[in-house]
């Protein structure tokens, strides 16, 4: 992606469209997201999952708005590290400013969708237990202080990744997916296991919601990936192609592998395939082959299909595989950009296996190593600051009760004669009526 | 008069069924159940990790009976329930004082 902040350039209607039609794919997959996340959870906190999700979409949005924009593609204010304060409020930004062939206030909806979802990615790594008032000031924070620096080094004028570095993020391996996984392993950490972890299965509540969600996802990315041609050309439809391809091998791949190593092809395994093949691709689908996005999606599909099983291994509960899916898989597609970039998507670099040695992959991975870094770090510091200020995480009999019915007085199920739906916690006000 | 209690695999309800109504037994009451026996419960593996399952799925089963009857349900459901694995299940016998119909007031074997 490299935007070009001029409005010399004429407006065109077609790149407009296009981009219109993506930025709303892009902002379905929030939601998308929601009931991904949601079925993964347990019955009693399936409510606080979903509205973690929506909260960011209005979070960010504003902070967006204030700040964000302008922190990501304001002029470069020093180093390459961190854009201006010039359009703050999206000063200076009318209907007529363009960027390429397409309305500068268009450009910043679109990125907007982008800073959603990274935020709200977070959240399935601290599922189940964290104060939602906690999640309201950490988003906002996290945003400014986390997201806006990585997407101004890759995509932002004058960004060190993109100009001095040269490692390529078409569509946001590194500013999306590295930078969730990443900060959503360091909250992991900061917060702490859920109650039970390791010890209780945690089974997936409601995995036909999981599996509509994994396909509104897939449906968004085609805009999330496509989108990120910032025109209608043939590198869109080329992107479009390999991220549906990649979705497609990276199920397989993993399926493969549940099927030798559990015996069975689970629909949460599927459902999870999909969604790395889609991660892996999404730095790559502008700078690959269609045979060499169907490669990535693969190696995504298999690697993440045993990334899952580390936090076991290692005891942090990232719970619903924040880091499995979005980290692994991210890595996999930033680093095989090295390998498999053809100059006839990227215009000039190619990789290992199309003859342009190893420099690529050199520059793919020292940009993954300074992103997972730098918001692993950062997030550690955000998450430990919240939690000092006002804690990060809910109480054990808020947790274990459900943070649905303690936090929200909702249930997402009123099954049964008894009303367990009915609020049940002491911290509710008394002179609710909810029964005799 | 009798209760009593058989604790099966899922998948047997509908033949245990079959064999109490085979031998006259009027009305029984069924529950979703869980629970372990000797081998406490079993390992089970789920994306990638070794789970203990300590509350296996059962079903529970109760039918009160006359006296008489006693032997024929008890065989019935033993013999429907099993399938010669671990899990199969137990049964047990209690005394029961009284039985009332709730719609006539009937009680006693009559009420059965």
């Amino acid at each position: 992606m490299t935007p070009v902040t001029t409005a010399a350039a004429g407006l065109d209607s077609g790149d407009t469209a296009w981009l219109l039609a993506a930025t709303a794919l892009v902002l379905l997959m929030t939601p998308g997201l929601a009931l991904f996340y949601g079925g993964m959870v347990r019955t009693k906190s399936v409510l606080n999952m979903l509205m973690m999700s929506f909260v960011s979409i209005a979070l960010v949005t504003v902070v967006w708005l204030v700040a964000g924009y302008s922190l990501v593609f304001g002029d470069d204010a020093f180093g390459g590290l961190v854009g201006n304060l010039a359009h703050l409020g999206l000063a200076g930004i009318g209907p007529d400013a363009l960027t390429g062939g397409v309305p500068t206030l268009l450009f910043s909806t679109f990125q907007l969708t982008f800073a959603i979802i990274t935020a709200a990615l977070i959240s399935g790594a601290v599922a189940d237990r964290t104060k939602f008032a906690a999640w309201l000031v950490f988003v906002p924070v996290w945003t400014l202080l986390v997201y806006a620096p990585v997407a101004h080094w890759v995509w932002g004028p004058g960004g060190w990744i993109k100009d001095s570095l040269g490692a390529l993020d078409f569509a946001g391996g590194l500013v999306v997916e590295i930078a969730s996984g990443a900060s959503g392993l360091a909250l992991a950490l900061v917060v702490g296991p859920r109650i039970g972890f390791r010890k209780d299965a945690m089974r997936p509540h409601n995995l036909p919601m999981v599996m509509l969600g994994a396909g509104l996802l897939w449906f968004g990315w085609l805009g999330f990936n496509g989108g990120s041609a910032l025109a209608a050309n043939g590198l869109a439809a080329a992107s479009m192609l390999n991220t549906v391809v990649a979705g497609c091998t990276g199920l397989l791949g993993w399926l493969f592998v549940e099927q030798r190593r559990d015996g069975h092809p689970t629909t949460f395994g599927a459902a999870s395939g999909a969604v790395a093949g889609l991660v892996a691709i999404t730095p790559a689908c502008g700078t690959v082959s269609i045979l060499g996005g169907a490669a990535v999606g693969l190696a995504a599909g298999v690697v993440c299909s045993y990334a899952v099983a580390w936090k076991f291994r290692f005891g942090y509960d990232d719970s619903l595989d924040v880091v499995g899916v979005h980290f692994a898989g991210g890595i996999v597609g930033t680093l095989l950009i090295g390998l498999f970039a053809t100059a006839s998507m990227t215009g000039g670099a190619e990789g290992l296996l199309y003859g342009g040695g190893a420099a690529q992959l050199l520059r793919q991975a020292v940009a993954v190593v300074t992103v997972a870094a730098y918001t692993f770090l950062v997030t550690y510091g955000i998450g430990k600051a919240v939690d000092r200020l006002m804690g990060l995480r809910a109480t054990a009999e808020e947790e274990v009760t459900g943070l649905d019915q303690t936090l929200h007085a909702e249930s997402a199920y009123d099954h049964g004669a008894l009303g367990h739906a009915a609020p049940q916690s002491a911290s509710l006000p008394r002179d609710r009526k909810t029964g005799p | 008069m009798k209760l009593i209690t058989a604790v099966i695999r899922p998948h047997r309800l509908d033949e245990v069924k079959t064999a109490l109504r085979e031998t006259g037994v009027q009305g029984l009451t069924v529950t979703e159940a869980g629970g372990y026996g000797r081998q406490h419960g079993h390992t089970e593996v789920y994306r990638g990790a070794e789970y203990r399952v300590d509350l296996v799925p059962k079903i529970r089963i109760e039918a009160v009976v006359d006296d008489a009857d006693e032997e024929a349900a008890v065989d019935a459901i033993v013999r429907a329930a099993r399938t010669d694995r671990i899990g199969d299940g137990k049964v047990w016998v209690q005394h029961v004082e009284t039985v009332i119909r709730v719609r006539t007031g009937e009680r006693g074997p009559d009420a059965l």
